[in-house]
């Protein structure tokens, strides 16, 4: 197969990712979501409880310590996707590998 | 769409937590045999996009936002399983990470966007594919399509949820027609970006579609020209 043209494809996917993640995330709106919506409207958004990390470095998609709120979102985004690629090359891959070691021990004879 | 802690009880959240882990469980047997060489390293692609794509909320009505769950759009270019899992890793990053979606509603988030929305969403693509003449505008049509119904099958399964362990004390089919509601509207937004996506990959390398490998390749001089158009 075209691995070249494989391994572009796939540095330009993450470069669109990192560029909507850094560039756009910060001109998303901010209203509550259709779920959020709907628990305020129908008079149980109340019941929403703190989430236990909320004090977290990131939490709520900013980074802890960036004034510029633009920016802090960029950043955690930019974080967001290299640790999700990370941990999706690393996962996918490693399902990859088990396979491919127990189609070799169970490979029958053509 | 991700559940805050507090609005489902402990119980149904336990429930959805362990069906979660079985189902995942199930995906990454199932996800061995969709990936090869190529589309491993595809699929931590995704999972990034879904993560990049779901912080960017669009307005959907007044005072109201969405955004894409991905789990049609992961499922059609890397396989229903491994784009379940996708879904699922996305949502734990958010939740561990950035505080989106609550601990103790994790397994709900998961069964409601990674398998309600993704498993059956694609399984509503496979049915519009049968019924479509086998092309490549069928794909991304179909994708749309079941992106967007996804998304209405997801909050329908946070309403029965409610039904079975919401603390608050709310009319139920007031709920469900609102839930219903502002998800079709999402769900527009769902199936067009899923269909630009999915079109998008399938211009640039339709040999990498999941969804669409039953289709023989288009021959080098016609696929030049189709790209040199578009």
């Amino acid at each position: 197969m075209d691995r070249k043209s494989l391994a572009m494809f796939l540095i330009g996917g993450v470069i669109v990712a990192l560029g909507l993640a850094f560039f756009v995330s910060p001109l998303a709106s901010g209203s509550p979501d259709g779920l959020e919506k709907v628990s305020i409207d129908q008079g149980f958004g109340s019941t929403a409880e703190g989430h236990d990390l909320a004090d977290g470095p990131l939490a709520d998609y900013g980074v802890r310590g960036v004034d510029d709120d633009g920016v802090s979102t960029g950043l955690a985004g930019i974080i967001g996707v290299v640790v999700t690629l990370g941990i999706g090359l690393v996962l996918f891959g490693a399902i990859r590998t088990v396979r491919a070691r127990s189609d070799g021990a169970h490979r029958t004879p053509a | 769409m991700h559940i805050p802690d507090g609005f489902i009880s402990a119980p149904v959240s336990i429930a959805a937590g362990a069906a979660s882990i079985t189902g995942l469980a199930v995906s990454v047997r199932k996800a061995a045999d969709e990936l090869d060489d190529r589309r491993a390293p595809l699929a931590g692609l995704v999972a990034a996009f879904v993560f990049a794509m779901q912080m960017l909320n669009f307005p959907v009505a007044a005072g109201t936002s969405g955004h894409l769950l991905g789990g049609v759009l992961a499922a059609v270019l890397v396989g229903p399983w491994t784009g379940a899992i996708c879904v699922a890793l996305v949502l734990v990053v958010q939740a561990l990470l950035f505080a989106d979606g609550g601990l103790s509603a994790l397994g709900l988030n998961v069964v409601n966007m990674a398998f309600v929305g993704g498993l059956g969403g694609y399984a509503i693509f496979v049915g519009l594919r049968r019924l479509l003449p086998s092309t490549r505008a069928s794909v991304i049509a179909a994708s749309g399509i079941a992106a967007g119904i996804s998304v209405v099958m997801a909050s329908i399964a946070f309403v029965i949820e409610y039904q079975l362990g919401g603390t608050g004390d709310v009319s139920l089919r007031s709920v469900l027609i609102a839930m219903a509601g502002v998800h079709t509207l999402i769900g527009i937004g769902e199936g067009v970006i899923t269909a630009l996506t999915v079109g998008a990959v399938m211009t640039v390398r339709p040999d990498l579609v999941y969804g669409a490998r039953d289709l023989r390749p288009v021959p080098a001089g016609l696929g030049a020209s189709i790209v040199g158009e578009g």
